[in-house]
């Protein structure tokens, strides 16, 4: 479902070097960015770029990720469009600053490739970095495969700009930060008709005194939140519609939630990431077994898409949560979110929440299939399962 | 009693009346003398710090240019990344400014601040250094003097106040200067000189804090001028990180004028302030010999 030749061009790219040509092709101003392994090829791709006269954003190296982040706010603030990356121990140092982005409400976008943190040092695959950003207003989409990260890194100015949220795109180290493989790169005219500049309604600007985070009483501080949720609520719809202007364009790409092979879907597959490519193998594998199984891909994980949720799983009796991430003491964290959303609906179903992959232990096809056998039938536990 | 003489600068009423700065802070006063001097085409930053409640909660400000309020240990990174972004948007001959405490350039803002300068962004940083975290009710940072007392040092700060000119300095910025509100006329030159110059500017302000050093409320700028005579705080610029320059003539007096005004230093025996008094004068003699390079 590739569109025509003279839109798209075919390239061989890591996931990496898509995100960096989907950037080149929404033209930020500034790019602030600190290099992190895994996601250094990012960065080194967007200098390449700008050596060639290609990106003609302002390339800012500072000393640390705080301070990447910190030029982020305050250069988005002058109304400019801002891109930034990084990885693991780089989000966690920004964690200050992403509360402050969204409470700024700088439409920033970043792209975190999702690595286990310390301690112990390891460079493997797993959520838990941005999961544990949770709370702090950023908008949050997992991508796949590299053509959806470049995809849906374009998406996300949209998504930002429209709602004034700063939005943080993910993807696993390495099984797709590193994983080369043919992604159409769209023609630059389309981008600029996708992603016009959006004039902010309040920036930093030398003829207005008015200042941007000065403090201010408790009534006020309430209410800024309350934006915040009445903004988050608009994400799902700015997410639906950047994805169908999308797949108008190039025939590529699902919105907040991409369901597959859920007709009649008695068991199903709700996951994020790379495992979602690795699932939907063994879907088919499962259905040519005659098992009735599903997928759900999470694209959008914050703001948390519990209508679409309940209306995909709507007379599905059972599902399974495949969890790269262990929030210590509870499980993982997407079962968590998926039980709260479904808790107190009328005809919920069977849920299972499985940490599978965590820490970058690969999870294959037929290690998915035998846990979909093993878990549709048996009785749900409300807690989290270890799983190999 | 001296002789009050008025100084002429020109105030065209960048920094506003109505602001929440402690009665007789001379904060207040560098402010208005800074502001002006930066005028209209600015963009500031400004961390949590005494600046920051000066120039006010929303949706007062104090100041007629807009600022941001951004984090402790991040004001060099925040103006960098204004600087950057109005240049690409046609707007480079805008001035960016810093209004940042010694606690936020000296300890939490030192990582950012030097990597700014490194850059050798075009940002005019000013560090209102009233030597402790003041603003939270008077704590020592490294800009805390020897012997001085603060809330974390009952006894007295038993290590020197850290040499931020000379970090500064072996970053090779543009231009580095000292200014203190005890010297109106030589503060609004020093702004005047560091606007016209590209690159990373950082201008250091001597703030007595009357509540954090015990100064009577009328003493701020009687303090700031001792500091300045005794040459505890010698004015100076130095450029390219390599040529300084200052005044000799300054130095006028031992530091026992200076000391007597503040009660951080009320504890200190005979021996202690012959001590800070040899500290002083080597610190001089240097910064002499460094001038008549």
């Amino acid at each position: 479902m590739n569109a025509p030749a003279n839109i798209e061009t075919r390239q061989l790219l890591n996931g990496n070097h898509a995100v960096a040509w989907g950037v080149r092709l929404a033209k930020p101003d500034v790019t602030p960015v600190y290099p992190i392994t895994p996601q250094t090829p990012i960065l080194e791709k967007l200098i390449e770029f700008q050596s060639e006269g290609k990106f003609a954003a302002e390339l800012l190296t500072p000393e640390s990720e705080h301070s990447a982040m910190a030029a982020c706010i305050a250069a988005s603030a002058t109304g400019a469009r801002v891109f930034t990356a990084t990885s693991s121990q780089g989000l966690l140092l920004m964690h200050e600053l992403l509360h402050f982005a969204a409470g700024a409400r700088a439409p920033i976008v970043m792209f975190n490739v999702n690595r286990t943190p310390a301690s112990p040092w390891g460079f493997w695959p797993d959520q838990i970095d941005s999961l544990s950003q949770r709370d702090t207003g950023w908008v949050q989409l997992y991508s796949e495969s590299p053509q959806d990260s470049l995809d849906t890194v374009i998406q996300a100015f949209r998504i930002a700009e429209g709602s004034m949220l700063p939005v943080m795109i993910n993807h696993d180290a390495f099984y797709v930060s590193h994983s080369v493989e043919p992604v159409s790169v769209p023609a630059p005219g389309l981008i600029d008709e996708f992603l016009p500049r959006v004039e902010r309604p309040m920036q930093l600007d030398t003829g207005a005194g008015q200042s941007l985070g000065a403090p201010i009483g408790q009534a006020s501080w309430n209410r800024t939140r309350r934006e915040m949720a009445a903004a988050m609520e608009t994400v799902p719809g700015l997410t639906e519609a950047a994805a169908s202007g999308w797949r108008a364009m190039t025939g590529r790409g699902g919105g907040v939630l991409e369901a597959y092979r859920m007709t009649g879907a008695e068991v199903v597959v709700l996951t994020m990431g790379s495992m979602a490519g690795t699932a939907r193998d063994a879907v088919d594998r499962l259905r040519d077994e005659g098992i009735a199984a599903g997928l759900l891909k999470l694209r959008l994980f914050r703001p948390f898409p519990a209508d679409e949720l309940r209306a995909a799983l709507a007379g599905v009796p059972c599902t399974i949560v495949l969890d790269r991430n262990y929030s210590p003491g509870m499980g993982g964290v997407l079962h968590q979110e998926a039980k709260a959303a479904l808790y107190g609906t009328v005809g919920a179903p069977r849920m299972h929440g499985l940490l599978a992959g965590v820490g970058g232990v690969n999870v294959d096809v037929a290690t998915i299939a035998r846990l979909v056998r093993d878990y549709r039938n048996a009785d749900p536990s409300p807690d989290a399962v270890w799983v190999e | 009693m001296n002789e009050v003489k008025k100084i002429d600068y020109a105030d065209d009423g960048q920094f506003c009346s109505g602001h929440v700065a402690c009665a007789g802070c001379a904060e207040a006063l560098a402010m208005r003398v800074i502001l002006n001097s930066v005028g209209q085409n600015a963009v500031g930053v400004v961390s949590p710090s005494c600046s920051a409640v000066i120039l006010g909660g929303h949706p007062l400000s104090s100041a007629r240019i807009p600022f941001l309020h951004g984090t402790l240990e991040s004001a060099a990174a925040s103006a960098s990344g204004i600087k950057r972004a109005l240049r690409a948007q046609g707007k480079d001959d805008t001035t960016v400014l810093c209004f940042a405490g010694d606690g936020g350039t000296y300890d939490i803002g030192l990582q950012a601040l030097s990597s700014a300068a490194e850059r050798n962004e075009d940002i005019l940083y000013v560090c209102f250094d009233n030597e402790g975290y003041m603003n939270t009710g008077g704590q020592k940072s490294s800009s805390t003097p020897s012997g001085a007392v603060t809330g974390s040092t009952p006894l007295g700060k038993a290590t020197q106040k850290k040499n931020l000119i000379e970090i500064l300095a072996a970053h090779r910025i543009p231009y580095i200067a000292t200014v203190s509100p005890s010297h109106l006329n030589d503060m609004a030159a020093k702004m005047d000189k560091a606007k016209a110059i590209r690159g990373t500017k950082v201008i250091i302000v001597l703030i007595p804090c009357l509540p954090g050093w015990g100064v009577a409320d009328h003493a701020a700028v009687s303090t700031a001028r001792l500091a300045v005579e005794s040459g505890v705080f010698p004015l100076l610029e130095i450029e390219d990180g390599l040529r300084t320059r200052m005044h000799p003539e300054h130095k006028i007096r031992p530091i026992d004028a200076y000391l007597a005004q503040q009660k951080r230093y009320r504890h200190l025996s005979e021996a202690d302030r012959a001590a800070l008094q040899a500290e002083v004068d080597a610190n001089w003699a240097r910064l002499s010999a460094q001038a008549a390079l």
